[in-house]
């Protein structure tokens, strides 16, 4: 990150969320600028040109999904989506369209701050250009195709190491079951979900010390899996 | 006596009634005739004309004016209902056109001739039925009609004129008109109009005198007129007395029978008392006995006996039916029962040997009658009495089985005729006559008798080959056994007819008893239907259709066999019966034309609907039958209101459980949203209170309780929202093949921090098959067991979570350490807003979480059971169906 601080235009029509975010984000030292509506939106992010884009899909005059597809017609800006729980399938779509994390309202603080730097991180970036990936005790080095944990060497089947190499490049977010079949498995496969289940099954035997709680591969409940960061330490909450 | 003055000075009740339900009816003016030509059309059209001019709106139904012009000149300003054209064999007719006059609704309607017969395929057969319809709807009526058409004068009048009228009207009609008229013209003045012209074209005028328009009949069809229309007056009369309490010089409660038989005469018996008990102000009813033989009659004698019957109920009487075997006996009982002050019977029209044989039932009656004054009337022979009944092919077979019985006896007789003596003998033909007796009934064992004393005498009787007797002795043997041989088959017969009376009696209350267990069996209305269809058309054999009312329109609602057709014509007729309350179709006098009977199904109160069975084209149902149909349609309609009156029972159950729910609801809602609102509220002040002071510590414990309570704030919420979309249907599963290891870590993951004071002892058994579950809404089943399991259980023990496969499915188990379950509430902890009482513990939660949980998990197919365990504290078990399990994959799995 550099010396300038980070731009986050605030798409929501409530002023007290606005409010709250304006002031939460504020002591993060990031530049808050805000808009209630969804073509005030659109307005703001051409003429401002913020880092990043926090949307809440429910908007009242353009629907959400609609403003991340029209900006993405023009623009690869960062857009983090808020929306309430339960609507899996809006937020599928709103990745689907270009959206590149969700947070589910009511959300804690820190895992917005977490998505926020996460997907920035990935945007400056591009590409991971670290060929080795070192969180807690997990380690894979990406040029050597090795995965240890605590030093020891696991062996992972090719479709496995696939899947969690995915997982690592784009570490801290969310990857649907879509992304990851289309990654893995190739075009066709996108409806499959069953194949990613059991390959995750076997990868969390492998790499997880209590699979029946993971660490490192973490479940999005009807959307797909993510990566957790190590900075990410918290509990995402619902 | 007094008792009776008293009554007959309190108004009567039923005087009263019919009162008033003349006030609701339209008003019935007749202007009665002697003949044709007296001029009743004029009369009436005058009659009309002033009240036109009162500004009453009244409308010409049907108006005949044959021509006359003066009559013709009375219609001028009198609106006609224009008339119906009905097509008929090629013909167009016109009728009078009943569903306009109904939606026109004038105030006032003239209706000519009265006792006209419409054409084939009207609603009624009879304009005297129209008219009733149109006084029902309280339209006014004014009509006209001749004496000679009166039901009960038809008999006098046809002696009178020699002719027999074959257009009749129900005296009722002119019973219950408000005003009669007499239009009375002298027979020398009719006679002079005949000649004038004024009645008839001339060549019809010239044969009409000579035939009908004698003086003589003249002046008999006006006395009848007058005095008919002096009853009328005299009726009037004594109502009003009635009606106001005036006592007056009432005549003693007659009350006549008339004692109706299977013979032609019966229907004029049927008049007869009808007159007489009209001229005596007198109560009167038809009775027939239904003996043990009535089942031999053929059809056409027993449909004759319930016309005539129901001729009865036509002309004001009661009929009734009464089983029995002596006629005489049970007449008089039924008789004296009824407290009958005459019995009016026709002359026998049996033949003298039955007679003797069985007795005269008039005899025997004016024998048994005691103080009952009985009346015979003479049968006038004139009606065309019944083809004789021919013994069927049946009975053929019967009188050659009977001979070859008595054959078989000479056989026998033969064989042993050198060990029996004589007498002994004739023991072997009685046997043959008892045996036909009692298989082939009374005629052919009577044949049987006479068949063995021939043979007996020819073939065993000295001397032999020859119907001579010898001996004196021989003659009396003969004498006796033919005594004894008839005798026994009298008895014999008789016993059989009974039994089969019995066995006829016996099987119609078999089917109806058949019919009400099977009502009472069916519970909901679509079963009760369904099954009144079934029964009804496996037991009668006749296409059946049920129809209930819904709304103002009368629908469809069961039929079998479900392929049966019931075209508009009969939807109308079956519509009718609805309205009216009364049969309509095949056999009945509304719309017969239709091959459907429609039954009224009438329950205590109401009618509930219409019974309709197919009658095939030229049969009829025959009267056993019908009343065995009312009584189905009727117990029917008594099952129809008990399912209608459960299915509103229900509702009411429904509602008051809604009721109870909402009201648990709210009171669920207003405390579980205030209570977190209020901490979060009452932390937040304190924390803004700018003069209190807080240690960073304290300050942390605030701001930590503001966050639980959020959580639990936001908790609540979700409940609310997945109760509200599992009840709305909304709730749709996203499923997707899964391991419920996955869904327990993600649940687990989700939870952490209330989990954060509990140890967790988690037990997935490896190798689990997949379940095609939907993960985020499974996923909230756990989090709300969880929940659940920490809110019971004291801080510091552990929660246990396993999962294992038990046969064909895969069972989660979420167990505690705490107090267990309540009995009292194991039962309904899952219902709604149920809460288990937490004494004085923390808040029970929101009654909402395990009524989520097993929503959930039912649409999945799966169950939830909660239970206690052994070791103490609750367990609560999900069981998940392993469908199948996932599609297999599309190449081998990678080894690792």
């Amino acid at each position: 990150m550099g010396e300038q601080p980070v731009r986050v235009l605030v798409v929501d029509d409530e002023p007290q969320i606005r409010r709250f975010l304006r002031t939460s984000l504020g002591a993060y030292h990031y530049q808050v600028a805000e808009a209630a509506r969804g073509e005030e939106a659109i307005a703001k992010t051409a003429t401002d040109r913020p880092d990043i884009l926090v949307l809440d899909l429910g908007l009242p005059d353009v629907d959400g999904l609609d403003v991340i597809r029209r900006i993405r017609e023009w623009s690869s800006i960062p857009i983090i989506v808020l929306s309430v729980r339960d609507r899996e399938t809006d937020k599928i779509q709103a990745l689907d369209y270009g959206a590149d994390d969700y947070v589910t309202k009511p959300f804690s603080m820190g895992e917005l701050l977490a998505r926020i730097r996460a997907t920035l991180r990935h945007r400056l970036r591009g590409e991971t250009d670290q060929p080795v990936y070192h969180n807690g005790a997990l380690t894979v080095d990406l040029a050597r195709r090795l995965v240890t944990i605590d030093g020891r060497e696991v062996r992972l089947a090719p479709k496995e190491y696939e899947i969690l190499r995915t997982l690592v490049v784009h570490s801290g977010k969310v990857m649907t079951h879509q992304q990851l079949l289309r990654q893995v498995w190739g075009l066709g496969y996108e409806n499959e979900t069953h194949y990613l289940r059991v390959h995750i099954g076997q990868l969390r035997q492998k790499i997880e010390a209590d699979p029946a709680q993971p660490r490192y591969i973490i479940t999005e409940p009807g959307v797909g899996y993510r990566l957790r960061d190590p900075e990410d330490n918290r509990a995402p909450e619902r | 006596m007094t008792e009776h003055d008293d009554s007959e000075r309190r108004p009567s009740p039923d005087a009263l009634l019919s009162m008033a339900q003349q006030e609701q009816r339209g008003r019935l003016k007749v202007f009665l005739g002697a003949a044709p030509g007296v001029g009743k059309t004029y009369a009436m059209l005058e009659a009309a004309q002033v009240r036109r001019r009162e500004g009453i709106d009244v409308v010409i139904g049907v108006v005949e004016t044959h021509g006359r012009q003066e009559t013709e000149a009375l219609l001028e300003g009198l609106e006609v209902i224009p008339r119906q054209r009905i097509e008929y064999k090629g013909h167009a007719l016109t009728e009078m056109n009943l569903d306009a006059i109904l939606a026109r609704r004038p105030k006032l309607v003239l209706v000519d001739e009265l006792a006209h017969t419409n054409a084939p395929g009207s609603r009624h057969p009879k304009r005297y039925q129209d008219v009733e319809e149109i006084l029902a709807a309280a339209i006014d009526v004014y009509t006209t009609v001749n004496i000679q058409h009166l039901e009960s004068l038809n008999d006098v009048v046809a002696q009178i004129t020699g002719i027999r009228v074959a257009e009749r009207i129900p005296d009722r009609l002119l019973d219950r008109a408000d005003e009669i008229e007499l239009i009375d013209l002298s027979p020398d003045e009719l006679l002079q109009r005949l000649r004038e012209g004024k009645v008839y074209v001339p060549e019809q005028a010239e044969k009409a005198v000579r035939n009908y328009f004698r003086p003589g009949n003249l002046t008999a069809l006006r006395e009848l007129s007058l005095r008919r229309t002096a009853q009328r007056v005299d009726d009037q009369m004594r109502t009003y007395m009635h009606a106001h309490a005036i006592p007056g010089p009432w005549p003693t409660q007659d009350r006549i029978m008339a004692c109706v038989s299977a013979g032609p005469g019966s229907e004029r018996l049927v008049r007869s008392s009808k007159i007489r008990a009209d001229r005596r102000h007198a109560e009167w009813l038809a009775v027939y006995v239904e003996t043990p033989a009535h089942y031999r009659r053929s059809e056409a004698e027993r449909d004759r006996i319930a016309q005539t019957l129901r001729l009865a109920e036509q002309l004001g009487g009661e009929a009734a039916v009464i089983p029995g075997e002596n006629v005489a006996e049970e007449l008089v009982r039924y008789a004296k029962s009824r407290n009958v002050t005459e019995l009016m019977i026709g002359k026998s029209s049996r033949p003298r040997w039955r007679e003797i044989l069985s007795g005269s039932i008039v005899n025997n009656l004016i024998r048994l009658s005691g103080n009952i004054d009985v009346y015979v009337i003479t049968d006038e022979g004139k009606q065309a009495s019944l083809p004789a009944t021919r013994p069927s092919p049946r009975h053929l077979d019967a009188y050659v089985w009977s001979a070859v019985a008595v054959s078989v006896a000479a056989l026998v007789a033969r064989v042993l005729d050198d060990v029996l003596t004589l007498p002994n003998l004739s023991m072997i033909f009685l046997a043959a006559v008892l045996l036909s007796a009692t298989i082939w009934g009374l005629g052919p064992s009577i044949f049987a008798s006479i068949l063995s004393i021939l043979v007996y005498d020819f073939f065993f009787v000295e001397p032999t080959f020859t119907l001579t007797v010898a001996s004196p002795q021989d003659v009396f043997a003969l004498v006796m056994l033919l005594i004894v041989a008839i005798l026994t088959s009298n008895l014999a017969g008789r016993v059989r007819d009974q039994a089969r009376a019995a066995r006829r009696r016996e099987a119609r209350t078999n089917v109806l008893y058949e019919f009400s267990r099977e009502m009472a069996a069916s519970a909901g209305l679509d079963n009760v239907l369904r099954a009144i269809a079934k029964d009804l058309h496996e037991s009668q054999g006749m296409d059946v259709a049920v129809f209930l009312p819904r709304g103002t329109t009368l629908d469809l609602s069961a039929i079998q066999p479900t392929d049966a057709i019931v075209d508009a014509q009969a939807r109308a007729a079956a519509t009718w019966t609805w309205q009216h309350s009364e049969a309509t179709g095949s056999g009945t006098d509304t719309l017969p034309g239709v091959n459907w009977l429609f039954l009224p199904m009438q329950a205590a109160q109401t009618t509930v609907g219409v019974l309709g069975l197919r009658v095939e084209k030229g049969k009829t149902i025959a009267p056993d039958q019908r009343r065995l149909l009312v009584a189905m349609a009727n117990q029917g309609a008594v099952a129809i209101e008990r399912a209608e009156l459960a299915a509103v029972m229900e509702e009411t159950r429904v509602l008051a459980e809604t009721e109870r729910l909402r009201t648990a609801m709210l009171s669920s809602i207003s405390h579980d949203l205030r209570t977190p609102l209020a901490t979060i509220s009452g932390a937040t002040e304190t924390l803004l209170d700018m003069d209190a002071e807080y240690t960073p510590e304290e300050q942390r414990d605030l701001l930590e309780t503001i966050q639980e309570e959020a959580a639990r704030l936001n908790r609540f919420v979700g409940n609310l929202l997945d109760m509200t979309r599992l009840e709305s249907g909304a709730l749709e599963l996203n499923c997707d093949w899964v391991e419920i290891g996955d869904v327990i870590g993600a649940a687990l993951g989700r939870e952490a921090s209330f989990l954060a004071n509990y140890r967790l002892d988690v037990d997935v058994e490896p190798r689990l098959p997949m379940l095609h579950l939907d993960f985020v809404l499974m996923e909230q089943v756990l989090v709300n067991l969880l929940d659940n399991a920490a809110k019971f259980s004291p801080p510091g023990t552990t929660i246990h979570l396993s999962a294992q496969k038990a046969g064909k499915m895969v069972q989660v188990d979420v167990m505690d350490e705490g107090p267990g379950i309540p009995l009292e509430d194991l039962k309904r902890i899952f219902d709604k807003f149920h809460r288990v009482r937490g004494g004085d513990r923390r808040s029970a939660g929101t009654g909402l979480g395990l009524s989520i949980c097993q929503g959930i998990v039912e649409a999945h197919g799966g169950a939830i059971e909660a239970s206690n365990r052994a070791e103490g504290g609750a367990l609560f078990r999900i069981t998940l169906p392993v469908n199948g399990g996932p599609p297999k994959m599309r190449q081998e799995l990678d080894g690792g």
